[in-house]
């Protein structure tokens, strides 16, 4: 028997009337413990949807503190936020929206010495962080923590999305379609990094759908594929990412046993 | 023969493989990922795939973009 309390019928009644989530689904999402890495563009989508849906427990990790720049895409915070721990501003918000969930706030960089601790005690990750260094950290650590991923990435008028089920042998990795972090100078430079804001909400709630979808055991699950969102031509393509027996990581001769950091070449 | 280019019409050499075709486009192989017929190629086999008439290739950017974007 599902134990809810009349207003959280009441909150949550367009999921629960759903045949495919239903009371026990929605006891699900609010049993889920979903990590966000980043409180910003795609994490600010991220975690608001997640968190109206009642997803439990939500952690959070990011060490800025918002800026007026932000505030184009980074719907977490608002204008009285400026100069705020990110993480202070997402708590304050989410928790204004729903205030059932734990909200766990990391106010620092994630690195190699401290993710593993982090990403035990929760069931999916959110990767929406700004640089490449972090991604390959995130996909490593949560490869060696088999947990389920879901990356986001934005950048101009173009995002992408793939999700990867780390519990499973025959699940790609992020490292199956980009093996390494592209060499330095090949990066876009730090005054190339513009982004149409919005697309930072298109990415960042298809990603909490994937979540929500995972949590739930519906659909069909995006691991294994890839979006690549055009918002400029309007054109969404989705196309399949295969497990490469040449991944460094998760291939058959795994070049990568340990986590490693690489060095930002620049502060996007 | 023609293949289509992220959606662009484009004639190329019989025999072409996707490393070649790269080279050609001046796209260095490290920046993306290369979409052959709507899945992803390995990158070791992107000197053994020939490409055929018709073939649609995405050439997928490499992008990492996501929280704070602080323009120096």
């Amino acid at each position: 028997m599902q134990s809810f309390t009349e207003e959280q019928i009441k909150r949550y009644s367009r999921h629960i009337i759903l045949p495919e989530v239903g009371g026990k689904g929605q006891k699900k999402i609010n049993n889920a413990k979903v990590f966000c890495v980043g409180a910003g563009g795609l994490g600010s989508p991220v975690a608001l949807y997640l968190a109206a849906a009642g997803v439990g427990t939500i952690g959070i990790i990011d060490a800025d503190v918002v800026d007026l720049s932000n505030l184009q895409r980074q719907i977490l915070h608002a204008t009285p936020d400026l100069d705020k721990p990110k993480v202070e501003s997402a708590k304050e918000t989410l928790a204004a929206i729903n205030p059932d969930l734990n909200i766990v706030t990391y106010k620092e960089y994630l690195g190699v010495d401290n993710i593993m601790e982090i990403i035990k005690d929760y069931d999916i990750v959110l990767d929406g962080s700004d640089n490449f260094p972090t991604r390959f950290l995130v996909n490593d650590a949560t490869y060696f923590a088999k947990k389920i991923l879901v990356s986001g990435s934005i950048f101009r008028f173009d995002g992408q999305v793939a999700a990867f089920n780390h519990k499973s042998e025959t699940s790609p990795c992020y490292r199956c379609l980009y093996p390494e972090p592209p060499p330095a100078g090949l990066v876009p430079s730090c005054q190339e990094a513009g982004v149409l804001g919005v697309i930072a909400g298109t990415i960042g709630a298809l990603q909490a759908t994937e979540a929500l979808k995972e949590i739930l055991g519906i659909g069909e699950s995006l691991v294994g594929r890839l979006i690549i969102y055009d918002a400029f031509d309007m054109r969404f393509q989705v196309v399949k990412i295969h497990k490469d027996p040449n991944c460094p990581l998760c291939g058959k001769e795994p070049k990568i046993k340990e986590l490693m950091a690489y060095e930002q070449t620049c502060h996007l | 023969m023609q293949i289509i280019i992220n959606g662009e019409k484009r004639t190329i050499n019989d025999d072409t493989t996707i490393a070649g075709l790269l080279k050609e486009l001046k796209i260095d192989s490290q920046r993306v990922a290369v979409e052959l017929n709507m899945s992803i190629i390995d990158k070791a086999d992107y000197s053994r795939t020939i490409l055929k008439d018709s073939d649609k290739l995405e050439i997928v950017s490499f992008i990492g973009g996501g929280a704070s974007w602080t323009i120096n």
